[in-house]
């Protein structure tokens, strides 16, 4: 399979999506500069993490202009997968491709911590290999992923299965303490009411091997590309 | 030539952990008075227009597909010819 990832000028998280895209899925990685105007040839689209533009104004807002944008929501609105991680996160909600937006961490602090999250729907092309209810040990480093939605938005997303991860503890609870950014109901991760495009704060690829602080993200990865071999096979 | 001077500030209903900090910080100080403190952004444009119409207009649209994220913010302007 074929994974296109997207560098915008203050992208940084690309590296390590392409190793773990490489060396652990064994698969073929390619970064799109985002001034591309065509994904055709991609499976699956990773918009990294980073600080796109510097995150100046608002993290992502400027990144919806470039003109990959365009293209990728050409391939999301066909039902491609597109996933964006941290600032790929807020991109996406930028570009309008998920609902809601990203305001300062509740604490007004960078967060650069491990946190829990708990997979709240494994019936996604990200989640399909997790168990029901898995709780992953997975890092965040941003300072604003504060989700706000408003309250339609949110019993949309809360009833149609849209919250795929949310901060929670060691065991699993759902619970404010555990909430490292102030996000709505420990939103930590979303995706659109098709389920083909998701965005989530932690970074999966930071925790895809052994050697890193564990291997809880890795299946985010093996997820896509057992969804993206069935949907071949059928 | 006008300017235009942009005020983007939080929704009500929104947090804001800066607003909030700095609420807290005047109380410590004794401004026991400050009622409420929203922290925002300031935006200068020096903008080229017929009228201040066509510029309001103008100024909308941008902070419409720009400045402004009207999921969280709101925004007012004042413009000023220069």
């Amino acid at each position: 399979m074929k994974f296109g990832i997207v560098v915008f000028p203050g992208t940084n998280c690309e590296a390590d999506v392409r190793y773990v895209v490489e060396e652990i899925l064994g698969q073929e990685a390619y970064y799109l500069w985002h001034k591309e105007k065509s994904v055709k040839r991609y499976d699956c689209i990773i918009l990294p993490g980073g600080a796109s533009y510097g995150g100046y104004l608002r993290e992502g807002a400027m990144a919806k202009f470039s003109p990959i944008m365009e293209a990728i929501t050409d391939h999301a609105l066909k039902g491609g997968l597109v996933l964006g991680i941290s600032d790929g996160f807020q991109i996406l909600l930028e570009a309008g491709l998920l609902p809601g937006a990203m305001v300062k961490n509740d604490s007004l602090q960078f967060r650069c911590q491990d946190t829990y999250i708990r997979v709240e729907n494994e019936k996604t092309p990200y989640t399909c290999l997790y168990s029901p209810g898995e709780v992953l040990k997975i890092p965040i480093a941003h300072a604003a992923g504060n989700y706000y939605v408003d309250e339609k938005n949110l019993k949309e997303l809360e009833e149609g299965g849209q919250i795929v991860f949310r901060y929670c503890s060691p065991s699993g609870e759902v619970l404010p303490q555990y909430n490292p950014n102030g996000s709505l109901n420990n939103i930590a991760g979303i995706t659109n009411g098709e389920g083909n495009i998701l965005g989530m704060m932690p970074h999966p690829e930071r925790c895809s091997e052994e050697i890193m602080s564990g291997v809880a993200g890795r299946k985010v990865f093996e997820s896509i590309l057992y969804w993206l071999k069935e949907r071949c096979a059928l | 030539m006008f300017l235009a001077k942009i005020y983007v500030t939080l929704k009500e209903g929104v947090l804001d952990p800066q607003g909030n900090a700095v609420g807290k910080a005047l109380h410590s100080m004794n401004y026991k008075e400050v009622q409420k403190v929203k922290v925002g952004k300031y935006v200068e444009l020096y903008i080229e227009g017929e009228n201040a119409e066509e510029v309001g207009k103008r100024v909308d649209e941008i902070c419409g597909k720009l400045l402004v994220n009207p999921v969280v913010e709101q925004y007012s302007y004042e413009l000023v010819e220069v």
